[in-house]
Formats: C-alpha cells, sequence, structure tokens
C-alpha cells in the first residue's frame, strides 16, 4: 500500500505520457486520425512505407550506423577504460578529461564535428598547411557523405566516455584481484586480459552497448545536421513526413515511429536476455 | 646483464606507447571543441586559414541582439529545465524509496517500465502525443512541454535515487518516531538530508536531459516555446559564426553540472553519472 503510494507519480507520468504516446502511435498508424475524419482501421501505411524502396534504404541506413557506431564505441571504450585505469598519475584529471563531454548536448557535438570534419573545416585547413590537399574539393567528403562518417563519428565521440564510465566502474571492483591472481597463476598478461578481464566485463558492456544501439537508432538531430538528404535514417525519414502540410502522410510517419519502436522493442528483449544470462 | 636490460627497454617502449595512447585519446576528445571555439571570435575565417586572420565579436553581437531570440530561448530552456529538475526530484525522492527500500511483488517489470523512456526513441512519443496535446490546450504551452519533459528524466532519477535508498538506513526515522517526530518533521529533519547528495545528483542530471532535449520541445512546443536548441538547430543552417558562438552558450551551464555533479559523486556511483546523457 505505501509502496504503491510512493510509485503513483513516477508511474502515472511514465504510463500516461509514455505508453499512452507509443499506444497513440500506433493507433495513428492504423488510421485512427479523427482531425482529418479518418478513423477506419487500414494498414494502408504499413502496406505504402514497406513498398516504398526509400523505407528499405533509411531502415538500412540507420542499422548500418547504429551497428557500426556501437561496435566502435563499445572496442574503444574498453581500450579507454583500460588506458585510464593502467595511469597512476594523474589518473583523476585524466577521467575528468574523459567525462567532459558526457554533458555535452549532441546537437553542440555535431555542429563541432561539422566544423572539424567538412571540407572546409580544421582538418581540411590542417590538410592545406601540410601541403596535401590544395582547394577544400580535394578534401574527403566527411559529412553528408555516403558512408555517414560524420555521424559516426560524432556518435563514437559521444558514446565512448558513455560506455568507458562503465567500464572504468566495473574495472574499479575486484577486478584487479583476479587478474593478479590469474598472473602469479603464469598466465600471460593476454590470457588474463581475455580469460578474466574480459568476461567481468561483458555483462555491463554489452548492456550498455545495447541502450547506445537504441538511443542511436531512434535519434534525429545528430544524422539531420551531419548526415546525407538521401536516404535519411528512419527518425528523419518520419519527421519530414509528420511535419509535411500533406496530413495523408501522417499515418505513414506514425507507422515509421512504430517500426522504430518494434525494432526496440527486440534489442529489450536481447537486453533481458543478456541480463538473465550473465547477472543472474 | 643482457636478461636485466631487456625486460627494461621493453618497459620504456610499452611506457612510449601508453604516453603516446593517452595524448592521442585527449586530442581526439578535444579537436571537436578546437575547431568550434575560433568560429565564435572570428570576423571572417575563410579557407584555408588555420587560425583566423582578425579578431571579432561579430557573433556575439548579433547573437545578443533581439531579433536573435536569445533572450527568450535563454528564458524558457532555464524556466523549462529548473522546473523539470525540481518536480523529477520530488518524483524520484518517492520512487527511489520504493525501490531502494521496498520489496514487493512485480519490482522487476516496475523497474524495467520506469527505465524505459531511456532506450524507446523519444520521437515516437512526442509523434504520438501531439495531436492529444493539441486537444487539451496543452500544445505549445510552457507546462506543456515541461510535462513531456518528465518522460526523459523520470528513468535517470528513479535509477539515482533508487541507488541511494538502497544503502538507506530507515532507522534513523523509527528513532525520530519514536521521539515524538511527525510525518512531515520526519521527512524534511531525517530523509531529506540524509538523502540530499543523491537529491543533488538527481536535480542535476534532469536538468541536463531536459537543457538537451530538442523532439520534444520541437514538437509539442510547436514552434510558440523556443529553446536554445532549437535556436541552435535554426543556426546551423543560417549562420555558422552565430551557431558557433550560441553552442558555447548553450554548452556552459552543461560543463558546469559535469563539475557540480564530480563534487557530489563518490567514486562508485560515478557509473551512473555516465548515464547522466546517453
Amino acid at each position: 500500500m505505501r509502496v504503491a503510494l510512493l510509485l503513483t507519480p513516477a508511474l502515472s507520468l511514465i504510463i500516461i505520457l509514455f505508453i499512452g504516446g507509443i499506444v497513440l502511435a500506433i493507433m495513428q498508424s492504423v488510421g485512427y486520425l479523427p482531425m482529418i475524419g479518418k478513423t477506419d482501421f487500414s494498414l494502408d501505411a504499413y502496406r505504402n512505407i514497406l513498398l516504398d524502396h526509400r523505407f528499405r534504404m533509411s531502415l538500412g541506413l540507420s542499422l548500418y550506423i547504429s551497428f557500426v557506431s556501437t561496435a566502435i564505441s563499445t572496442v574503444l571504450a574498453v581500450a579507454c577504460g583500460l588506458l585510464i585505469r593502467s595511469v597512476i598519475r594523474g589518473k583523476k584529471s585524466l577521467a575528468f578529461i574523459f567525462q567532459l563531454n558526457l554533458s555535452v548536448p549532441h546537437i553542440v557535438g555535431a555542429v563541432a564535428i561539422l566544423l572539424l570534419l567538412s571540407q572546409s573545416g580544421l582538418l581540411s585547413r590542417a590538410a592545406y598547411a601540410l601541403g596535401l590537399i590544395s582547394v577544400p574539393s580535394d578534401f574527403p567528403v566527411l559529412t553528408g557523405d555516403y558512408w555517414a562518417f560524420g555521424v559516426i563519428a560524432q556518435y563514437v565521440w559521444k558514446e565512448v566516455p558513455f560506455i568507458g564510465i562503465v567500464v572504468l566502474a566495473v574495472l574499479t571492483g575486484p577486478t584487479k584481484d583476479f587478474e593478479a591472481a590469474a598472473r602469479s597463476l603464469g598466465a600471460s598478461p593476454w590470457q588474463t586480459f581475455r580469460r578474466v578481464t574480459l568476461p567481468i566485463l561483458t555483462p555491463a558492456v554489452l548492456a550498455t552497448s545495447i541502450i547506445v544501439f537504441a538511443f542511436t537508432f531512434g535519434y534525429f538531430e545528430v544524422p539531420f545536421i551531419l548526415g546525407r538528404r538521401f536516404p535519411e535514417v528512419l527518425p528523419v525519414l518520419a519527421y519530414r513526413a509528420f511535419t509535411n502540410p500533406d496530413l495523408g502522410l501522417r499515418s505513414e510517419a506514425l507507422a515509421l515511429n512504430v517500426v522504430l519502436v518494434f525494432v526496440v522493442t527486440n534489442l529489450i528483449i536481447a537486453y533481458r536476455f543478456v541480463i538473465h544470462k550473465y547477472i543472474r | 646483464m643482457n636478461s636485466v636490460s631487456h625486460p627494461k627497454t621493453k618497459l620504456s617502449i610499452s611506457r612510449h606507447l601508453k604516453i603516446l595512447a593517452i595524448t592521442l585519446m585527449i586530442v581526439l576528445l578535444l579537436l571537436p571543441f578546437i575547431a568550434l571555439l575560433p568560429w565564435a571570435f572570428s570576423k571572417s575565417w575563410y579557407f584555408p586559414d588555420l587560425i583566423p586572420e582578425h579578431f571579432s565579436l561579430r557573433g556575439w553581437r548579433a547573437v545578443l541582439a533581439p531579433r536573435s531570440r536569445l533572450i527568450e530561448g535563454l528564458i524558457n530552456s532555464t524556466l523549462i529545465a529548473g522546473v523539470v529538475a525540481l518536480v523529477s526530484t520530488a518524483i524520484g525522492l518517492f520512487t527511489g524509496r520504493a525501490l531502494g527500500i521496498h520489496k514487493f511483488r512485480g519490482k522487476r517489470t516496475i523497474e524495467l517500465l520506469l527505465l524505459a523512456p531511456v532506450i524507446f526513441p523519444t520521437i515516437a512519443v512526442a509523434m504520438g502525443i501531439q495531436v492529444t496535446f493539441i486537444r487539451l490546450g496543452l500544445a505549445n504551452t510552457l507546462p506543456g512541454v515541461m510535462l513531456v519533459h518528465l518522460v526523459p528524466t523520470i528513468p535517470y532519477v528513479s535509477l539515482v535515487m533508487g541507488g541511494v535508498f538502497a544503502n538507506y538506513d530507515v532507522q534513523f526515522e523509527d528513532q525520530a518516531r519514536v521521539l515524538g517526530s511527525g510525518p512531515f518533521r520526519t521527512l524534511f529533519r531525517i530523509t531529506v538530508p540524509m538523502v540530499k547528495a543523491g537529491l543533488i545528483v538527481a536535480g542535476l542530471f534532469a536538468f541536463i536531459l531536459s537543457w538537451s532535449e530538442f523532439m520534444l520541445t520541437q514538437l509539442i512546443g510547436g514552434g510558440s516555446v523556443i529553446t536554445l536548441p532549437l535556436l541552435l538547430f535554426t543556426f546551423v543552417r543560417s549562420d555558422i559564426q552565430m551557431a558557433a558562438t550560441l553552442a558555447i552558450i548553450y554548452l556552459l551551464p552543461a560543463i558546469a553540472v559535469l563539475g557540480l555533479t564530480a563534487r557530489y559523486m563518490t567514486e562508485d556511483s560515478s557509473a551512473v553519472g555516465g548515464i547522466g546523457v546517453v
């Protein structure tokens, strides 16, 4: 009873606003749009987007960006975490610099990466100063490019510290004692890493990586600033359909969001599986 | 002799490699800021100049000019993030207590439900709920925007306060009550002071999350509620000097919050710090 009372504010807000929002998104995606006089159930929106090759390209692009960003961030985060732990003097300051961009809003990061990587950006100027290029167009296209290099660079820059903090937190536990035990039993540094450190890190890091994947998959601002005009990631595609003056596209915009939610739901199932397998 | 000098050289090589790796890490982390900063203090910064030729405050004058709507954005952002931080912290106090102290049936499901907004895309929530907010008259208003900002903040305050209450000793409250203290007195004289550091950290997280939020403000604010990220989005397309200048203004409170959080956080809870902003 007391517990129910304590949980009421948070639960009611999450149920009304969050669950409510998702349910309303699903309802509007299947044709419940009283504001434009449509209330008939229909799966037209889903048929339209599934038949549209732009949707398939967007889904592919979104999955590609999230997968590559998450994989690179995870590997680098483990490396950075181990590196920071091995430092003796100045460890605190180093950890602070490492955490610095955790609180940096993503939009600021995206603007900064744009000014760093664009063809007239800082790196391009540095390449000129070194005599590598003579005009901006000689510099490789790294923003708004085919491989989404700029988008991935921004995500990696932001998420390495995010995962890295988790790595550092796990490493401050009794990990050191286990590693010392392995070493004293004759394990090589690589064997110790492979057989002791990595298995200890895996559950927490994997769980954090899944959050990063889901986050980058549903995020709008970074690909909007740093991505290509075509194909666009799913959230940008959904946003364009949603803000289109043609209200007939509303159902499709919401259907795209339901696809996002569907993919993320499967990730959560994977997440729970990971937690169950390793932590319990 | 050889066998002694050999591991020494090896050690020194690995030492150099380590210093190199650390330098590389710091440079890569700071490089985007280095690309951003000069734009806010230059008159014109044409390719291929590595350093701007003329120092200028044009960006600052343009951003501070009334037609840039900076003051409006600053007031709205601060007001929204401030109220959202206060309300979420109060909610977190209750939720954290329930999750940290009590054991009950369905606890894992409730925890999962409370954390779900972290992992689900806010864009789906924003687009789904927009029409209803318009119908209820909540769209295009500050309270409406504050209300939806609670969706991303509740998971974090619950997480932080749940952790705080997991290490909390309820017996102090029992003693206060035995000595004749009423429930409100106990709350404000015993409970709140004991979890103060946690409340501050939770509040700072909520502030940063609301401060960084774009999509919920854009769709629920409907262009009537202008905040700093919305202005930044417009400037990126129109005037890169103004964008860089605004980015710095927008960044400072975030960095300040990080500094403050570090003061109130012990080493083991620093893992939560990372979750602050995905």
